[in-house]
C-alpha cells in the first residue's frame, strides 16, 4: 500500500511525466509517437517516463493492432485523494468501520 | 473533469490485495454492489445474453441496463450498458464495459475496466468518467478492509 503510493508520488514528482498525463487528459489513447511530437526529447528519453508512469499504474498501455495506446487511469490519484483527503471525514471513517465489522461478521 | 472532452474509449484499473474469486464476487453479488457501486443493487445471472441490471438499493430505481454478452469467472466480464440515471444518458445508445480479472504475485489481483463504444454516447462518456474511479477505488476498499489478515 505505501510502496504503492511511494510510485504514485514519485511518478507524479516530474513535469515531463505530468505533461503527459496531461496530454492524456486532454485525448486519451494516444501512441507513443503521438505523445512524443511536442516533447524536446529523444523517444527513449519518453519511453523511460511513459514506463514509470505504467508502473505507478497512473497509464494502462492496450494494444490495438499494431499500435500501442496510451491512457490515462486516474484511479491511483483517487485512491491518494480518498486515503489523504477524506482521511479525517467522520463519515468515511465510520462507514469503514461498519463496513469492517459486517465483513468480519460474515467472514 | 468537465473540461475533459469524451472519450470514446476509456480505461481504469486497479490492483486489490484479494483472490480473483474475491473480486469477482465484489462484481457479481449484490450484497458487494450495494457496498461500494453507489448503493446499487446488481441483478444478473451473468449468462450471456441474460440482462445486467442494477437499481437503486431499495429497488426503487433503475440505474444501468444491459445484456451479458461473455462471462467467464472469474476471468472476464463483458456486458453492455446504459446509464438509466439520467434522462440525456438514458436516450443515448449502448455502450460495452469490459473487466478483465488477472492475478499478480503476491496475492494481489489486477482489476481492469474498459468502457468503451462510447462513440455514440457522449454524455454517458462525460457521465462514467469520474464514476469508474470513484467505483473501482471503493471496491479496493471494501474487499481490502474486509480481509482478515489486514486485522
Amino acid at each position: 500500500m505505501t510502496a504503492d503510493d511511494d510510485r504514485v508520488f514519485r511518478a507524479l514528482a516530474d513535469p515531463t511525466r505530468r505533461h503527459l498525463l496531461d496530454q492524456l487528459f486532454e485525448r486519451d489513447g494516444r501512441t507513443l509517437t503521438e505523445l512524443e511530437s511536442d516533447l524536446e526529447m529523444t523517444r527513449f528519453g519518453v519511453m523511460k517516463h511513459l514506463r514509470l508512469l505504467e508502473e505507478a499504474g497512473l497509464v494502462v498501455t492496450r494494444r490495438a493492432g499494431r499500435e500501442k495506446l496510451h491512457y490515462l487511469n486516474p484511479v491511483p490519484i483517487r485512491l491518494i485523494h480518498d486515503r489523504w483527503i477524506d482521511k479525517y471525514r467522520e463519515r468515511q471513517v465510520s462507514a469503514l468501520a461498519y463496513l469492517k465489522s459486517e465483513l468480519e461478521d460474515t467472514a | 473533469m468537465t473540461t475533459m472532452t469524451e472519450q470514446a474509449t476509456q480505461v481504469y484499473s486497479v490492483f486489490i490485495r484479494a483472490t480473483p474469486q474475491q473480486v469477482w464476487d465484489g462484481i457479481t453479488k449484490p450484497e458487494f454492489t450495494t457496498r461500494y457501486f453507489y448503493g446499487s443493487k446488481i441483478d444478473s445471472t451473468f449468462e450471456p445474453g441474460s440482462p445486467y441490471l442494477s437499481a437503486s438499493g431499495d429497488g426503487e430505481r433503475k440505474l444501468v441496463e444491459g445484456e451479458i454478452l461473455e462471462s467467464d469467472p472469474p476471468r472476464m466480464l463483458r456486458h453492455t450498458w446504459r446509464s438509466l440515471y439520467d434522462p440525456d444518458t438514458a436516450g443515448e445508445p449502448h455502450s460495452r464495459v469490459t473487466w478483465e480479472i488477472e492475478p499478480q504475485d503476491g496475492g494481489v489481483t489486477k482489476l481492469t475496466v474498459t468502457h468503451d463504444q462510447l462513440e455514440a454516447a457522449p454524455k454517458t462518456a462525460e457521465g462514467v468518467a469520474g464514476g469508474w474511479s470513484y467505483v473501482l477505488s471503493g471496491l479496493k476498499t471494501l474487499l481490502e478492509t474486509g480481509s482478515p489478515l489486514e486485522g
